[in-house]
């Protein structure tokens, strides 16, 4: 640690860094190298084969389009829960505050089973939108909703600080110019929420792809219909076929990284726009 | 959805209500609970209270074998009758042994208890639902090869067999395998690719298929696929299914063990629904095995063999029958033939070559199963 030419103001740099590359290796990186591993088991064409065949691939299907309905979902929602929560004032504000992370804390199997109880066709809610031919539970819907319900907490988390650091006085000084409410959102204050509600969605929608416990209850599990992709990952480890489970795996595991490094490299673009204006 | 749900979210309590209710729900169904003790180690020490300190305390004669400690690796449906068996052998042990014995126990899917005790779970004995499951450990050289001619009956001292549970009054009028593939009829099966228990479902239906065809391999295939046509939902587990059943109101018939089957009708109402059943169904062999490498490591051997052992003396087969399992032993399945009726029963190894041989034809992935579902087929 001597020989660090540069001191920094902060000491214990070298030291601060070795352990988080050591803890992250144990708990991140090490286990991720598993996936890669267990996965050399297969030969290219056996691993294509996996990870092409037509259930598999009706499976991302279904598992890409419905996290990324429930992202937008969350990122509409998310935005109007996380502005309601810091903007106004009303009676029970921290109770509403502390519901926005039950989502988290909640097992997910406990709220696939809620939900299922309640979107099922003779639960609360199902028993409403069953005469009017919306089925829900056992459809892609479900499986949407089971996803919104546990990514919102990501959008209304990350944007919830940045809405509450951001300065009135540029809204002011819009109105004051003469700016409609619209084009205020639109033109001051969007921009500056942009980043992080870019975060939210990104970690609501790779949360979303590899949801297993909350879906599995309210998808039906029908292949080809709403199966989703972790069903299919636990089908072959139920058959001892970890090379083949890891494999599919693999393919979600560079889909989502893929995703959140472009979502960051988008939020660092606009952050130095940002900041040089 | 926001706003729906903000609606029952808003009212704490009713959130609550459903929380508590969901729980119940899942029965902890898919929950390990590896840490659990048996309280069979409490009624050992009361007993030896009871009998005036004769062997215990100090060393009276022979000297007191250390407590030992068992863990039993089972599957879902086996919770109650498990929780009453080691009691039942704690007691046991204790007399005749002079040792405390507690046993462990750990639920969940089979196949995913057997993964755990593959990946470094210190199971001394494992009971599962299906034989593929312990084959699969056997594979990993954890414990031997023949495990299944250890014990009685092919290792498995209990039976169970499918039954057709269909809502009271019979209202679709189910008798039989041929009558779920009927127009109007909704069938609810877990996956067979997730579910030991959707296995036996499965080929169940495929042997009453094959003998009406005249072993018609063909005619077999279709019939099976013609019956998943009629399945609108597909649990990943037994439990799963029991409940998108009774709970949420779905489908018209439910295929599940014959133990399930009577809980569902004792549990949750004898005016709710019917047991049926079909003029053949498969007999369904759980079957139960020492972990070899486990016991010997840890020197457990002679307690988890007896173990296993004593699930095939009287009292044990009682509590099977009492659990609507079928005994093996005569004399107690005389007791209950009220309960369990005789009828046409396919065996794995006899109508499927074993279990090795249905799971890479049915089951593994580009089998028949998975060609009712390939589009095109």
């Amino acid at each position: 640690m001597k020989g660090s030419k540069a001191r920094s103001v902060l000491p214990g740099f070298g030291l601060s860094l070795g352990f988080t590359i050591f803890y992250l290796s144990l708990i991140v990186l090490i286990p991720l190298a598993g996936v890669f591993i267990k996965t050399t088991g297969l030969t290219w064409e056996q691993f294509w084969q996996t990870v092409t065949n037509a259930r598999v691939l009706a499976s991302y299907r279904v598992s890409l389009m419905t996290a990324l309905a429930a992202a937008l979902a969350n990122l509409v929602f998310g935005l109007l829960v996380a502005w309601v929560l810091v903007r106004y004032r009303f009676p029970g504000k921290k109770l509403v505050d502390s519901l926005v992370d039950l989502p988290f804390a909640l097992p997910t199997a406990v709220a696939g089973i809620a939900l299922t109880a309640i979107y099922a066709p003779n639960g609360w809610i199902g028993s409403l939108l069953e005469p009017i031919g919306i089925k829900v539970a056992f459809t892609p819907i479900g499986i949407t909703i089971a996803l919104i319900f546990i990514g919102l907490p990501f959008v209304v988390r990350t944007v919830q600080p940045v809405l509450q650091e951001l300065d009135n006085e540029t809204e002011e000084a819009a109105v004051m110019l003469g700016a409609y409410r619209w084009v205020t959102f639109r033109k001051v204050i969007l921009p500056q929420l942009l980043p992080s509600l870019l975060t939210g969605f990104a970690l609501a929608f790779a949360r979303g792809i590899g949801e297993y416990g909350s879906v599995v209850f309210i998808s039906g599990n029908m292949p080809l219909k709403t199966e989703i992709t972790p069903l299919l990952i636990m089908t072959k480890l139920e058959q001892f076929d970890y090379a083949g489970a890891t494999a599919i795996a693999l393919v979600m595991l560079t889909a989502s990284f893929l995703m959140l490094f472009l979502i960051n490299y988008f939020q660092w673009r606009s952050n130095r726009r940002t900041a040089s204006e | 959805m926001s706003h729906m749900t903000a609606k029952s979210m808003f009212s704490f309590r009713s959130f609550l209500v459903l929380v508590v209710f969901a729980i119940v729900l899942s029965g902890c169904g898919s929950a390990n609970n590896n840490g659990k003790a048996d309280a069979g180690e409490d009624a050992g020490k009361a007993k030896n209270e009871a009998s005036g300190n004769e062997t215990g305390g100090h060393s009276s004669g022979e000297a007191k074998k250390p407590a030992v400690e068992l863990l039993n690796v089972s599957y879902d449906p086996t919770r109650e009758l498990y929780e009453a068996y080691n009691k039942l052998f704690a007691d046991y042990w204790k007399k005749e042994q002079n040792q405390d014995v507690t046993i462990k126990q750990s639920h969940g899917g089979s196949g995913k208890q057997s993964r755990a005790v593959i990946d470094g779970l210190k199971a001394d004995v494992v009971t599962l639902a299906l034989g593929y499951d312990i084959d699969a450990i056997a594979d990993q050289g954890i414990t031997n090869p023949d495990w299944q001619k250890k014990f009685e009956s092919n290792s498995s001292p209990y039976t169970s067999t499918i039954v057709l549970l269909v809502r009271k009054g019979n209202p679709k009028g189910i008798k039989d395998w041929n009558d779920l593939i009927k127009d109007d009829v909704e069938v609810i099966t877990p996956n067979p690719k997730t579910s030991g228990g959707a296995r036996w479902n499965y080929l169940a239906a495929w042997g009453y298929a094959l003998k009406q065809n005249g072993g018609d391999e063909d005619k077999a295939k279709a019939f099976v696929a013609e019956l998943f046509k009629h399945v609108p939902v597909l649990d990943s587990g037994a439990r799963g299914s029991t409940t998108t059943f009774v709970e949420r109101g779905l489908g018209d018939v439910l295929l599940a063990w014959e133990n399930e089957a009577y809980l569902s009708v004792n549990e949750l109402g004898k005016d709710k629904f019917e047991i049926i059943y079909p003029s053949i169904s498969i007999l369904a062999e759980p079957p139960v095995a020492v972990v070899d490498k486990v016991a010997d490591n840890k020197g457990t051997r002679d307690v988890a063999e007896a173990y296993l052992n004593y699930l095939y003396t009287e009292e044990a087969q009682k509590l099977v029958a009492e659990n609507y399992y079928r005994p093996q032993l005569a004399s107690v399945a005389e007791q209950f033939k009220d309960r369990f009726p005789q009828l046409d029963l396919l065996t794995i190894d006899g109508d499927f070559g074993g279990w090795k041989e249905a799971q890479s034809k049915h089951f593994a992935d580009g089998g028949v199963f998975d060609q009712i579902y390939t589009p095109g087929s």
